[in-house]
């Protein structure tokens, strides 16, 4: 397991659905045990523990110890880097609409 | 978490008609965006353009007169010395409405979640690299 994996690994990671969900809940509802996760998801506990061990591989997440019950819970860091890129075409799109409002409010 | 799409919305203190012009004239749109353009914007028509070390095409998609603009691109980065051809294209969509004072755009750039892996991925390199020079220009004009 790589602790730096490279940004297309970590892309491939996220180009899913279910592991989208996955982020998703462990980003709102905090730490999770596989069995809560795979509720209601018609996602069988297997499938949710390879999702979570792909998430695992680049650094998303990680699992920890709570009492007799494995959870997996959000590696922050990496999940930051990942919104990155939009937040980067965003902040230009931000430039080019400020320039955009000085040009057509100057008359 | 949406990886698709970019929205941005501001208003302007100016008519409709006058945003629709800085948008869709190609030569105002150049003027803000920082872009040579090499013809007038029209449906279906695709014009280029070239700012510094990149060059864009921009494959106009639909124009509805003080309303609604749009048209697809290759999402930066822009590196000249690269063919992104091949590659699907991000839908940039302008749309106008009144708005107290002025006029209320919204900016969407969706398409993002098509885009190879490999080439979000280098993203990061390039922005990391072009960043600073981009941050300058906005502090300058700020300022």
């Amino acid at each position: 397991m790589s602790r730096s994996p490279n940004a297309a690994v970590l892309f491939a990671a996220l180009g899913d659905a279910t592991r989208l969900s996955l982020l998703r809940r462990l980003s709102l509802e905090g730490p999770l045990s596989i069995t809560r996760l795979s509720e209601g998801t018609g996602v069988t506990r297997q499938a949710i523990t390879k999702h979570l061990n792909t998430l695992g591989n680049v650094g998303l997440v990680r699992h920890a110890r709570r009492g007799r019950e494995r959870v997996w819970e959000l590696e922050r860091k990496r999940l930051e880097k990942a919104r990155a890129y939009l937040a980067r075409i965003a902040a230009q799109w931000d430039a080019a609409a400020d320039r955009l409002k000085a040009f057509v409010e100057q008359g | 978490m949406n990886t698709d799409r970019i929205e941005k919305r501001v208003v302007l203190r100016a008519p409709r008609s006058r945003v629709w012009r800085a948008i869709t004239d190609a030569k105002e749109f150049g003027t803000w965006f920082r872009l040579t353009l090499d013809g007038a914007f029209a449906a279906g028509k695709t014009v280029r353009g070239s700012h510094d070390n990149f060059k864009v095409e921009m494959r106009v998609e639909r124009i509805e007169p003080e309303r609604y603009f749009s048209y697809r691109w290759h999402p930066y980065p822009k590196d000249s010395s690269r063919d992104y051809a091949e590659e699907p294209m991000t839908l940039v969509e302008f749309t106008l409405e009144d708005a107290e004072g002025g006029t209320a755009l919204t900016i969407v750039e969706s398409g993002f979640d098509r885009i190879p892996l490999a080439r979000r991925a280098e993203a990061f390199r390039m922005n990391t690299e072009g960043w600073g020079g981009q941050i300058k220009n906005l502090a300058a004009y700020v300022s």
